[in-house]
C-alpha cells in the first residue's frame, strides 16, 4: 500500500461520508445543495483568474520555444512551419494541435533495453489515447449537463446527446461518453498504481483528482441507470442555482445526488490550487506559444539591465605588450 | 578510481525505482558522478557570491548562515521574473511521458534523473514556500522544507542534467527541464555552489576572451600552427587575420576547436574555407578578445551569460564589421539564437547579413546579424561556389549527430545534412528516434565534460553511442559528424568506450577535405594525415 493513493482514497471516502451523513442524517440540503456549490464556483472563479493573471503578469524575458523541426532559413530549405513556427499562424496551429490533439504526447515512445545492450524506442500510444479519451468524454459529459441549467434545452445539447447515445441500448439509452470517461479514468489510475516508475513519481495530489472524478462518474452513472432519482426536482434545483433563485425541492432528490453535486463542488474549488491548472497553463507555455524567428525579430526583455563587462580596453591594458609582440593590432601603442 | 566497464555499466541500468518514496531517499554523492567544486579564485574573479574552497563530499559546505533565506528570496525573484519558471512549477501533472526520454535516466537508471523528478526536487520546495496547499498539507501535497540534504540533492542532480531539452519535446505542456535546471543552478550559484568545470572556464573567458584562458599572442600562435599543418597537407599557405578593423565579417567560434583534437581539424577547415573564398570576396577577421563562441555563463546564470556574450557585439562594433559569422557549437547557438539579441542587442550598428560570395541575404538573421557556418556553407554549395571532390572523404562512412541545442533551440537540421551529402559519398542516418529534434545528448553538455565524472558521462552518453553502434554494425559507419565543440571533445572518449573504431569530426573538416583549393598540391592524406582511399594503390602501381 502506498500512502499517496491511500490518503487520496481515504480523503474521497471521508468527503462521501460527510455529504451523505450531512444530507441524510442532518438534513443539510440547503448547505450542500446551494451554499457549497455557490462557494465553490466563487472560489473557482477567483482562484482561476488570480492564477492566470499571476502568470500573465509575469514577464517572458526570453523567447525560448522548443524547436521540433527545421528552422526557416535559406529559401530552398523547407521549414517546419508548425513545429518551428516563425509566424503567428504557425504558432496558432501548433497550439491548436497541442491543445486539441495532445500532439507532443502523441510522440511518446517507450524505451527498452533488448538483447542485453540494444536500446529500442517503441511508439507508445496508450497514454495519448486514454488521455484524449478522458478529456473529450469529460467535455462531452460536461456539455450534456447543460440540459440541467438551460430551459428550454438548446438544440445543440440535444444533438450532442443523440450522438452520444447512438448505441441505443436499453432504457434509458446508454451514453457512451460516461462509459469512456470511467474506463479512461481507471486506465489513468491503474497505470499510476501498476507501473513502478509512474507510481514512484505520483503524489497524493495526482490520485486525489482521479478518485474524485471517478466518484463523480460513478454517482452519475448510478443515478442515470441504477437508481430512481427525481429528475424534475434536480432540474428545479439546478435552474434555481443558475437563475440566482436557489430553492431546495422537498424530498425526492436522493442523497446520491448530493454526493454527486458535492464532489463536483470540491473538484471545482480544488481546481485552481492544483495541477488541474494545466488547463490554463498549456495556453501560456513559453516553449510552445512563441514564434521561433528569434534571429529575425528582436524580443524585448522588460527587465533587461546592464551588467559588468570586461571591456576591450581592460583586456588590451592587460595584454598590450604581448599583443604587440605577436604583431596583433592594438588601440594604444603604449 | 577505475571506471566501470561497459558491461558493468549496463548491468547497473535497472530502471526499477526504490520501494521507499523519493523524498525519503537521501542523496548519495558518489564518486564518478559529480564534478569538483568551483575554485574560489574563479568565483571571486567574477565577483560571484561565497567564494571559498569547499568539497561536495564534506558534511559542511561552508554556506552563509542565512542560506535558506537567500534561496527563498532568490526563488521568489525568479518566479516573478520568468513566466516559464512559474508555469513549469505549477502545471506538471506527472504523466511520466518525459521519464525515459532523458539520456541520464536511461544511462544511470537513477529515478531522480527522470526529468519529472528532477523538477520535483525544486517543485517540492516551491509548494512548501509559495503555495497554499503545500503550506497546509505539507508532505501529502508534495511539499517539503528546504534543508541541507535537499540542497545537496539539488546540487547533485542539477549537475546531472545537460539542459538538452529532449524531455521538453515530449512534454504535453512543453515543460523544459533545461529551464528548471538553469533556475536551479542560478539559485545554487547564489550560495557559491558551482562546479569548477564551469566556474573556471567562465572566469577565463571573462579575462582572456575564451574558456581555455588562451592569451592573445598564444591564440595567434595556435592558429599559426594550423597554418603550417595546412601547408603540409595541401601545399597552400593560408593567411588568417586577427582583430582587423574594417573587415566585413567577424568570425567567432568555440576556443575548444583551437585547442584539442579533433576540433582542431574543424578549425583548420575554417581557415581553408576562408582562404578559398578570399579571392571571391570574403573579407573576414578572427578576434582574440571575442575568441569564444561558447558561453559557460549560460550554465551559471542569465547574468553571467550576458556578461560573457556582450563581447561579441562589442567586438563587432569596435572592429566596424558588417555582420558576424559563427562557427560550429551547440549551446553557443542556443544563446545566439534565443538570447543574444534580447540581452545585448539591438545590433543596429551592424547590417543584415549578406553573403559576399552568393549575394544571399540571410533574412532569418536580419536582426541578430549572426549567421551559422552551416547555413553559410549550404548556401555556397547550393550556388555551386565550392569546387568539391567528395571522393576524398571516401575512406569515411559518416553518420550525423544533431547537437542538442542547434536541434531543439534553433532547428538547424537540413543544412548540415545538405553539406555532408555534398562532400561525402557515404552518409547513413541513425534511427529516427535518435536524431533531429529527438536527438540524444553526448552526455557531457552544460559544463559536465570533466574528467572526474567520467562514469556519469559514459552512462549519459549511452543512448547516443548505442545509436551510433547500430549504424556502425549495420553500415560500417566509422565517422560521427557533429556541429558542436563540446561534442568534439566529449564524443571521442564516448566512442572509445562504447563503439571503438568510430571517430568524431566537425562539419567543416569534411568540407575542407573535399574542397579543391586553387594552387594546391595533390592531396594524399586528409587533414588528419590519414591516407586517402585509392591514393595508396595508385602510388604502389
Amino acid at each position: 500500500m502506498n500512502i499517496n493513493y491511500l490518503a487520496s482514497l481515504i480523503a474521497v471516502i471521508v468527503l462521501f461520508l460527510l455529504v451523505y451523513v450531512g444530507v441524510e442524517a442532518a438534513g443539510l440540503r440547503y448547505f450542500f445543495g446551494v451554499l457549497l456549490p455557490y462557494l465553490a464556483v466563487i472560489i473557482f472563479i477567483i482562484g482561476f483568474v488570480k492564477k492566470i493573471v499571476g502568470w500573465a503578469k509575469t514577464p517572458v524575458p526570453f523567447r525560448i520555444p522548443t524547436t521540433c523541426g527545421q528552422q526557416e532559413t535559406l529559401s530552398w530549405i523547407k521549414p517546419a512551419k508548425i513545429d518551428n513556427p516563425t509566424t503567428g499562424s504557425g504558432v496558432f496551429v501548433r497550439m491548436l494541435l497541442e491543445i486539441l490533439c495532445f500532439r507532443s504526447l502523441f510522440r511518446n515512445t517507450k524505451m527498452e533495453l533488448r538483447e542485453g545492450d540494444k536500446l529500442s524506442y517503441e511508439w507508445e500510444k496508450w497514454l495519448w489515447l486514454f488521455a484524449l479519451a478522458f478529456h473529450y468524454s469529460f467535455l462531452t459529459v460536461l456539455l450534456r449537463h447543460l440540459r440541467f441549467f438551460l430551459e428550454p434545452v438548446p438544440g445543440c445539447v440535444k444533438f450532442l446527446e443523440s450522438i452520444d447515445g447512438f448505441l441505443q441500448i436499453g432504457l434509458p439509452g446508454i451514453m457512451i461518453s460516461g462509459i469512456i470517461l470511467l474506463a479512461a479514468l481507471l486506465f489513468l489510475l491503474l497505470r499510476r498504481i501498476l507501473i513502478p516508475q509512474i507510481k514512484y513519481i505520483s503524489l497524493a495530489s495526482d490520485y486525489f483528482p482521479l478518485f474524485l472524478i471517478i466518484g463523480i462518474a460513478i454517482t452519475g452513472i448510478l443515478m442515470r441507470y441504477f437508481t430512481r432519482v427525481d429528475i424534475a426536482g434536480i432540474k428545479e434545483l439546478t435552474i434555481g442555482l443558475v437563475t440566482f433563485h436557489p430553492t431546495v425541492p422537498d424530498g425526492g432528490i436522493g442523497g446520491l445526488f448530493y454526493v454527486h453535486l458535492f464532489f463536483v463542488s470540491v473538484l471545482i474549488a480544488y481546481f485552481p490550487f492544483s495541477k488541474l491548472m494545466h488547463l490554463g497553463g498549456i495556453f501560456m507555455s513559453p516553449t510552445r506559444n512563441l514564434t521561433t524567428d528569434t534571429r529575425a525579430t528582436r524580443h524585448i526583455n522588460p527587465w533587461n539591465y546592464d551588467v559588468k563587462v570586461h571591456t576591450y580596453e581592460e583586456y588590451e591594458e592587460e595584454f598590450r605588450e604581448k599583443m604587440i609582440g605577436a604583431g596583433l593590432p592594438v588601440e594604444k601603442e603604449s | 578510481m577505475s571506471e566501470p566497464r561497459p558491461d558493468e555499466l549496463i548491468r547497473k541500468m535497472e530502471h526499477k525505482p526504490h520501494q521507499k518514496g523519493w523524498m525519503d531517499t537521501p542523496v548519495n554523492i558518489r564518486k564518478g558522478m559529480y564534478c569538483y567544486a568551483s575554485n574560489p579564485k574563479s568565483v571571486e574573479y567574477l565577483g560571484l557570491p561565497n567564494a571559498r574552497a569547499w568539497n561536495p563530499l564534506d558534511v559542511d559546505w561552508k554556506l552563509p548562515p542565512d542560506w535558506q533565506e537567500i534561496i527563498h528570496k532568490g526563488f521568489r525573484e525568479r518566479l516573478d521574473k520568468f513566466r516559464s519558471f512559474k508555469i513549469f512549477m505549477d502545471v506538471c501533472v506527472r504523466c511520466g511521458a518525459c521519464a525515459d526520454k532523458c539520456h541520464f535516466f536511461i544511462g544511470t537508471g537513477d529515478p531522480k534523473n527522470m526529468p519529472v523528478l528532477r523538477a520535483e526536487l525544486l517543485r517540492s520546495v516551491y509548494r512548501n514556500d509559495f503555495t497554499i496547499a503545500g503550506k497546509i498539507l505539507g508532505k501529502i501535497a508534495g511539499a517539503r522544507e528546504m534543508t541541507i540534504d535537499v540542497l545537496k540533492e539539488w546540487w547533485y542532480y542539477l549537475f546531472q542534467c545537460t539542459e538538452c531539452r529532449r524531455c521538453s519535446v515530449f512534454c504535453p505542456y512543453g515543460i523544459d527541464t533545461a529551464e528548471i535546471t538553469i533556475m536551479g543552478r542560478e539559485l545554487l550559484n547564489l550560495l557559491g555552489l558551482n562546479i569548477d568545470w564551469i566556474a573556471t572556464p567562465v572566469a577565463n573567458c571573462y579575462r582572456t576572451g575564451n574558456h581555455l584562458g588562451i592569451q592573445p599572442h598564444a591564440y595567434k600562435d595556435m592558429l599559426d600552427f594550423f597554418v603550417e599543418d595546412i601547408e603540409e597537407v595541401t601545399g597552400v599557405k593560408v593567411e588568417p587575420s586577427f582583430n582587423r578593423k574594417g573587415a566585413d565579417i567577424l568570425f567567432i567560434t568555440p576556443s575548444g576547436d583551437v585547442f584539442a583534437d579533433p576540433g582542431t581539424y574543424t578549425a583548420m577547415g575554417y581557415l581553408i574555407l576562408f582562404h578559398y573564398l578570399k579571392d571571391m570576396g570574403l573579407d573576414i577577421t578572427w578576434s582574440t578578445y571575442a575568441s569564444e563562441g561558447g558561453n559557460f555563463g549560460f550554465f551559471t546564470s542569465h547574468e553571467t551569460m550576458k556578461r560573457l556574450n556582450k563581447k561579441m557585439y562589442a567586438e563587432a562594433k569596435r572592429l566596424g564589421v558588417k555582420w558576424i559569422l559563427g562557427g560550429e557549437c551547440g549551446h553557443m547557438w542556443r544563446v545566439i539564437n534565443q538570447y543574444m539579441d534580447t540581452m545585448n542587442g539591438p545590433a543596429d550598428f551592424l547590417e543584415a547579413p549578406v553573403s559576399p560570395i552568393t549575394g544571399t541575404k540571410f533574412e532569418n538573421a536580419r536582426s541578430t546579424k549572426m549567421v551559422h557556418i552551416a547555413e553559410f556553407m549550404a548556401d555556397l554549395i547550393k550556388h555551386k561556389k565550392l569546387k568539391l571532390d567528395p571522393s576524398r572523404n571516401d575512406h569515411l562512412k559518416v553518420t550525423y549527430h544533431d547537437s542538442c541545442n542547434p536541434a531543439r533551440g534553433m532547428g538547424i537540421l537540413e543544412e548540415p545534412r545538405y553539406v555532408i551529402n555534398n562532400v561525402c559519398n557515404h552518409f547513413y542516418e541513425m534511427p529516427s528516434n535518435t536524431i533531429r529534434e529527438q536527438t540524444f545528448c553526448c552526455g557531457s553538455g552544460a559544463g559536465l565534460n570533466a574528467g572526474e565524472n567520467i562514469e556519469l558521462r559514459m552512462a549519459g552518453g549511452f543512448p547516443r553511442a548505442n545509436a551510433v553502434k547500430h549504424v556502425h554494425q549495420k553500415y560500417g559507419v566509422n565517422m560521427l559528424a557533429c556541429i558542436c565543440a563540446v561534442d568534439r571533445a566529449a564524443l571521442p572518449p564516448l566512442m572509445d568506450y562504447w563503439v571503438p573504431e568510430v571517430g568524431v569530426t566537425g562539419l567543416t573538416e569534411l568540407v575542407a577535405n573535399a574542397l579543391i583549393v586553387p594552387g594546391e598540391a595533390e592531396r594524399t592524406t586528409d587533414l588528419r594525415g590519414e591516407e586517402l582511399q585509392g591514393k595508396e594503390e595508385a602510388e604502389d602501381a
